[in-house]
């Protein structure tokens, strides 16, 4: 592979294929779209591949200087190359999901979605602190047209609401990059990774990442603009919105916020914790009392995405472990669910859960696919959900008893909620006529979701192999934070294991 | 130095007032019948004295052999390279106004002419490096301007625009004027060099009202609040390609001088002017962006918005340093292709009959009706708002990166905080063309001129514009290293 520019190729040829989509018909669209997103994804199975693990920390790097300081630099480690492959996967995916629910101005939707792509791989990618912020940045305009054009009655309010959230928390951002570059006199973010800012300093450094990534995520309270962009969306503006949008913010802490400021961090984990903890209730009970579908989940994903930040400001491997596993979990659930409801939705064209009931009986294939990833949101054994709550749960446990058992409540109530959802939707007397005459998964339906299904089991049964390559990058970013770690107050102490036959048995008093 | 020395050095001016001078002749002797011949022959002295300017501003030309007759007009790269700016607008505004003035069936002769000699004023201005040669430059260029905001006679609106301008300039003009007497009486000279001298030990009072009122007559003229009560006005009465004009090319006359006069007069105290620079650079963002909101005539979207962009400019000059002027001449050279491609496509709107439209309702559906245009001025709202990639991004980004480096970190957040406001008005343009049902009011055919005018201002702000970073950086680095900057 050496020599090759395998990332900067993964970022043409969607920027070639949007080109190109703008300028043909429909049907051509279509399969432009499908044939780049599909290269990409195979360009992606390779980068994977020829990762290697325990290798460099940074691999398939990419250097040229260009202008004022200015480097175009990419390269990726563990952390990235997971997301980067959750983006390349889910990608074909949303392209297939608007195969025909998009039916006006398809070339522009395709050359949106796949300008998508190539900022996505970018923000991921990049090594120059002020690349990524274009890539990161940049998002926004296709992100804006997609919800504002091709989204539901309210899309002109959410898209709105979505821009401008988003843009006053990255300025801020932008101001605090300007000042660290200064400071540390270099824009790569390798090294900005290994420098230590003033304490003083980094207090406001943080805050100003910390408004950009927290809306990104979003954290509670500026997480309103999801529940009205995902409703507003397309079904795969909400599959690429809730898969790989929302975990720019979550990339941004591990990769930004933590290494860089590690003090701060420390400084702030229990406003983080705090936060994330308030949504974690709160966010969870309001997704108890949705009646539209969509709604619910994007309410879900907030609350998820709180654990994930627990997880992260957990400072110990197991947490930040966790965080990225509920990220990619997450990504591929949550896109899951949003195409489920999509499915129902293209039948019916509503997304009120009380016009469904007792689908199992008429649709069983989509019952079944449906269960799956009810279950791997809520957390069963065996998906990808349990793997990452379970890491991340045990790590902020460390650190916090008191974050941990109020995280926890969330799975309990994520049980409550998606349940309810899936009882609502799947199970009961078929009420309403229209919606048990639906046709159950059409072969192009099934296509979509099962990959999704297969790689959620994966992850379920053999979490290593999305752990290996972020096992080092996790590792050196725990020896960063140690120094700073706040104190635990559940002082774990690792005991002398008490062998099973110590132990008197006790039968004998009956 | 010696006479043809300085003729040598005054060659782009001497090329524009001959030209001028002898088209006028034509002018008055043919009649509106050579109208278009004299445009075109404007536009080719325009061309000689970009021509004549361009190799002074790569060599970054500057010091004491750049001073012509004496010290009062300085040719340095700093000058030249807003002079590009303005030939390079004045020349877009004549390529674009005949066929609107010929509509109307007022094309004269005249307007040409005027745009020339306007461009003369900007020219000295820019390069005036006394403040008599200042008001020369200054007043040849806002007579020719207050002429232009009323060309069309008949034309309520337009007659208007040009009496409200000349009023309210007429009285900045006061102001400025005032402002110079007190700093000549105080400081005893009308060359920059010789303010900067007797200033350096301090402002006395007197000195300080003669700047401050300098300042606050400058602040009209590149209208930043509180001194822009007249550019929504003004901007929407004058006819579209003269607010176009208005817009671009006296707007980096007037900020190149206004950072002259800050930077060479009274360089040396660079606290006491600082906070003004400041003061209204805040307050043009925050005026320009919430004014802009409820507008509903596109042309007075853009002159808040020019309110709003030169706010951002006023913060480079605040930075006072030589990365702080370079980016301001970034900015200002990426913000008047932005404007002159916004106005392009403003006058690409016409109605069925070929009337101009200039509502922003009249824009909407433009995605699906005129998929070009809309593309373009998409691209051309979102770099205005300065989302990356677009160009306009760039010129936010140098500007901020020299407050930070000079240490006014506040300012550059409060600053880009509210440059978010002004976020909203250009993604609601968007939002009316490429969200809502068609209005089905655009019609007329589009002039190819104009259409290909268009396409390159996209294409310019479109990220390939990043391309002409290397080059545009370094020109202006050197034009802001020519000017004689106080050491900090």
């Amino acid at each position: 592979m050496a020599g090759f520019p395998i990332l900067t190729v993964m970022l043409l040829v969607p920027l070639v294929g949007a080109i190109a989509c703008l300028f043909v018909k429909a049907p051509a669209a279509r399969l432009i779209a499908l044939a780049a997103t599909l290269i990409d994804l195979a360009l992606g199975v390779v980068l994977w591949a020829n990762y290697d693990i325990g290798g460099d920390q940074w691999q398939f790097v990419e250097s040229a200087n260009l202008f004022a300081g200015f480097r175009y630099a990419l390269g990726i480690d563990g952390i990235a190359l997971m997301l980067i492959m959750l983006s390349v996967f889910l990608m074909p995916i949303c392209i297939g999901a608007s195969w025909q629910a998009i039916q006006k101005r398809v070339g522009e939707y395709m050359a949106a979605f796949l300008l998508m792509e190539v900022l996505m791989i970018g923000t991921f990618a990049a090594q120059d602190i002020f690349l990524f912020y274009i890539f990161f940045e940049a998002g926004l305009i296709p992100m804006y047209l997609i919800i504002g054009i091709w989204g539901g009655d309210n899309r002109i309010y959410a898209a709105y609401k979505f821009f401008l959230y988003t843009l006053i928390g990255s300025v801020l951002m932008l101001i605090a990059m300007l000042w660290m570059v200064n400071e540390a006199g270099t824009s790569a973010i390798p090294d900005l990774m290994r420098y230590d800012f003033d304490p003083g300093a980094q207090t406001l450094l943080f805050l100003a990442f910390f408004a950009s990534f927290a809306v990104k995520v979003p954290m509670w309270p500026v997480h309103t603009w999801l529940p009205d962009a995902h409703v507003q969306a397309p079904t795969a503006g909400s599959v690429i919105l809730a898969g790989v949008l929302l975990k720019l913010g979550g990339y941004g802490f591990i990769r930004f916020s933590l290494p860089m400021f590690p003090e701060a961090s420390a400084q702030f984990a229990w406003l983080m914790w705090g936060l994330a903890m308030a949504a974690v209730v709160i966010t969870s009970l309001i997704a108890l009392v949705q009646h539209d579908m969509k709604k619910l989940i994007a309410y879900s994903s907030v609350a998820h995405m709180a654990i994930v930040i627990v997880g992260l400001f957990a400072f110990n491997v197991q947490g930040l472990e966790g965080g990225m596993i509920i990220m990619l979990s997450h990504g591929l659930v949550s896109g899951a669910l949003f195409l489920c409801v999509g499915v129902i939705y293209d039948r019916l064209h509503t997304r009120e859960i009380a016009r469904y009931g007792g689908l199992a009986i008429n649709m069983p294939k989509y019952a079944v696919l449906f269960l799956l990833f009810t279950m791997a949101s809520i957390g069963l054994p065996g998906t990808s959900g349990f793997v990452g709550e379970f890491l991340s749960l045990a790590g902020i446990y460390q650190a916090s008893s008191w974050a941990a058992f109020v995280a926890t409540t969330g799975i309990i109530l994520g049980a409550a909620y998606m349940l309810y959802l899936y009882r609502r939707i799947a199970f009961g007397q078929q009420v309403n006529a229209d919606a048990a005459a639906m046709p159950d998964l059409s072969a192009r339906e099934l296509l979509l979701l099962a990959p999704i299904a297969a790689v959620v089991l994966w992850m379920g049964v053999y979490p290593e192999s999305f752990l290996a390559p972020m096992r080092a990058d996790i590792e050196l970013l725990d020896q960063r934070l140690d120094r700073a770690a706040p104190a635990s107050d559940a002082d774990l102490v690792i005991g002398e294991a008490a062998p099973a036959a110590a132990v008197e048995p006790a039968e004998g008093a009956h | 130095m010696d006479l043809s020395t300085s003729l040598g050095l005054i060659a782009p001016e001497l090329v524009l007032s001959l030209s001028g001078l002898v088209l006028l002749l034509f002018a008055a002797w043919g009649g509106d019948k050579l109208a278009r011949t004299i445009s075109i022959a404007t536009c080719i002295a325009l061309g000689a004295a970009f021509a004549l300017v361009a190799p002074a501003v790569c060599a970054g030309a500057s010091g004491p052999d750049r001073m012509a007759f004496g010290g009062q007009f300085s040719a340095d790269a700093f000058a030249g390279l807003a002079k590009l700016m303005i030939y390079a607008a004045a020349g877009a505004t004549l390529v674009v106004a005949p066929r609107f003035f010929e509509r109307l069936g007022a094309m004269r002769a005249e307007f040409a002419l005027l745009v020339l000699f306007a461009a003369l004023g900007m020219s000295v201005m820019v390069s005036a490096a006394d403040l008599v040669t200042l008001y020369i430059g200054l007043e040849l260029n806002s007579l020719s301007a207050y002429v232009l905001a009323s060309i069309l006679r008949d034309d309520e609106r337009s007659a208007e625009a040009g009496l409200k301008y000349f009023v309210l300039g007429a009285l900045a003009s006061g102001i400025l004027l005032f402002g110079m007497s007190l700093t000549y009486g105080f400081t005893g000279t009308t060359s920059f060099a010789g303010i900067a001298v007797a200033t350096a030990g301090g402002l006395n009072t007197g000195m300080l009202f003669g700047l401050i009122f300098v300042l606050a007559g400058l602040a009209f003229k590149i209208s930043a609040a509180p001194f822009h009560m007249w550019t929504p006005d003004v901007y929407t009465g004058a006819p579209t390609p003269v607010t176009m004009f208005f817009a671009s090319a006296p707007k980096v006359a007037a900020i190149a001088l206004l950072a002259r006069v800050a930077l060479e007069a009274f360089g040396t105290q660079v606290d006491a002017w600082r906070q003004v620079v400041i003061f209204a650079a805040l307050l043009s963002i925050v005026v320009g962006a919430l004014g802009a909101i409820g507008q509903t005539n596109i042309k007075r979207l853009m002159a808040y918005s020019s309110i709003n962009n030169v706010g951002f400019i006023l913060i480079g000059l605040a930075a006072a340093t030589v990365a702080g002027v370079s980016g301001m001449m970034v900015y200002l050279a990426i913000y008047v292709v932005m404007t002159v491609g916004s106005f392009v496509a403003v006058l690409l709107l016409r109605d069925a009959e070929g009337r101009q439209l200039e509502g922003i309702a009249d824009l909407a559906g433009l995605s699906t009706t005129r998929p070009l245009v809309a593309w373009c001025l998409l691209a051309l709202m979102f770099s205005l708002a300065g989302i990356p990639p677009l160009f306009g991004f760039w010129g936010k980004f140098v500007v901020f990166q020299a407050t930070v480096q000079a240490d006014l970190v506040a300012l550059a957040a409060i600053g880009i905080a509210a440059s978010v406001i002004g976020a909203f008005y250009y993604i609601k343009i968007v939002k009316v063309m490429f969200f809502d049902d068609p209005a089905d009011t655009v019609k007329g055919e589009a002039d190819w001129a104009h259409t290909v005018l268009l396409v390159v201002c996209a294409l310019l702000i479109s990220p390939l514009g990043y391309f002409l970073i290397p080059w545009l950086g370094n020109i202006a680095t050197m034009a802001a290293s020519s000017l004689a900057l106080p050491v900090v």
